[in-house]
């Protein structure tokens, strides 16, 4: 800013104006992020879908509180990481516990399939390894299963899953590596 | 550097994958191989069913607001079309009830008038007995009462 310049004070509607747009904009880069791990986690569209929403109702009304200490990715995978806490503490809670979910099952849930596998043999390999990648994920606990798709899935770092998750760096190791020897003992199995 | 080429990092995933032999440890670098694979398809299988539930879903891109008009509108034109239906019915209905109520006093008032008429009949009828069956004095009477007389 040149010397001897007045600055002039910004009015709230301009910053409000402002924090819309960039509030927008977040919205729209970390949107599909955030649904595709909700996704992964539940395995189940339309509750992936609800809590996306939730998540950026949620960080709507709190982005004035927001301070940037961290990305906005990791305060929004945050929040989506508690909601969904919050989803299947208050399941439980309730007395149809045992009533099934929407979630598809594994075979359904490994349809989907890289596009790049060419040959049926390929595309049978790549099917039977997903599927056992879902059941290996299906039988860990929550936070192992987290810190595995944060992992994987959304290919964050390791000290960022820490942040996100707030457990240690170390925990976040420990976690991981049990994750990956279920998966590796469940491709062992289907060898 | 991919994640995926980072195994290392992690105690259980420490892989030689140049030594094609088990490891010292008892892990089978092929194994290794076939997790690296599984791991990747794994995430593109997740990219791919993402990416299409995303796009058929249309999940709005602007924040979520409660959007309560059109189902205010929607509550408000089922209980009109409710309230007219419903109007409809119970003219009808009111109609039928009335219908059948004239029917029952006019088949009510017929049978009155028809017990009123062999009220009379019957009467009539009686009067006509009583009248018929009235006695008389015998014909014969005087001249026996004369002979009666002459005889003492």
């Amino acid at each position: 800013m040149a010397a001897g310049s007045i600055v002039e004070p910004m009015n709230s509607t301009t910053a409000a104006e402002i924090a819309a747009d960039e509030f927008s904009r977040v919205v729209t880069e970390h949107r599909p992020q955030i649904f595709r791990f909700l996704l992964a986690s539940t395995r189940d569209v339309d509750l992936a879908e609800t809590l996306t929403q939730e998540c950026f109702l949620k960080a709507h009304r709190n982005w004035s509180s927001f301070r940037g200490d961290s990305s906005a990715m990791t305060w929004l995978m945050r929040i989506a990481i508690n909601l969904q806490k919050d989803h299947w503490r208050n399941r439980r809670m309730r007395f149809w516990r045992t009533t099934r979910t929407n979630s598809v099952d594994l075979d359904e849930a490994s349809e989907w399939l890289p596009s790049g596998e060419s040959s049926a043999e390929q595309k049978m390999l790549a099917k039977e390894q997903v599927r056992h990648v879902w059941k290996a994920v299906e039988g860990l606990s929550d936070r192992q299963r987290t810190v595995f798709l944060l992992r994987y899935i959304e290919e964050r770092e390791l000290s960022e899953i820490a942040e996100i998750t707030g457990l240690s760096e170390g925990t976040v190791k420990a976690h991981l590596s049990r994750a990956v020897g279920r998966v590796r003992t469940e491709l062992g199995r289907g060898k | 550097m991919s994640i995926l080429e980072k195994q290392n990092e992690f105690p259980d995933d420490s892989s030689d994958r140049s030594n094609d032999r088990v490891q010292p440890d008892g892990r089978d670098p092929v194994l290794d191989q076939h997790l690296e694979a599984a791991l990747r398809n794994f995430k593109l299988s997740v990219d791919a069913w993402s990416e299409a539930a995303y796009s058929t879903r249309r999940i709005p891109q602007s924040a979520p607001r409660r959007n309560w008009r059109p189902a205010a509108a929607w509550a408000l034109g089922c209980a009109l079309v409710a309230s007219s239906v419903s109007g409809v019915v119970y003219q009808r209905h009111e109609k039928q009830v009335k219908a059948k109520q004239d029917l029952a006093k006019l088949v009510e008032q017929q049978k009155q008038a028809a017990d009123l008429q062999a009220v009379n009949e019957e009467d009539l009828l009686a009067s006509v007995d009583s009248d018929v069956s009235r006695q008389v004095p015998s014909a014969m009477e005087p001249l026996a009462q004369m002979a009666e007389d002459e005889s003492k």
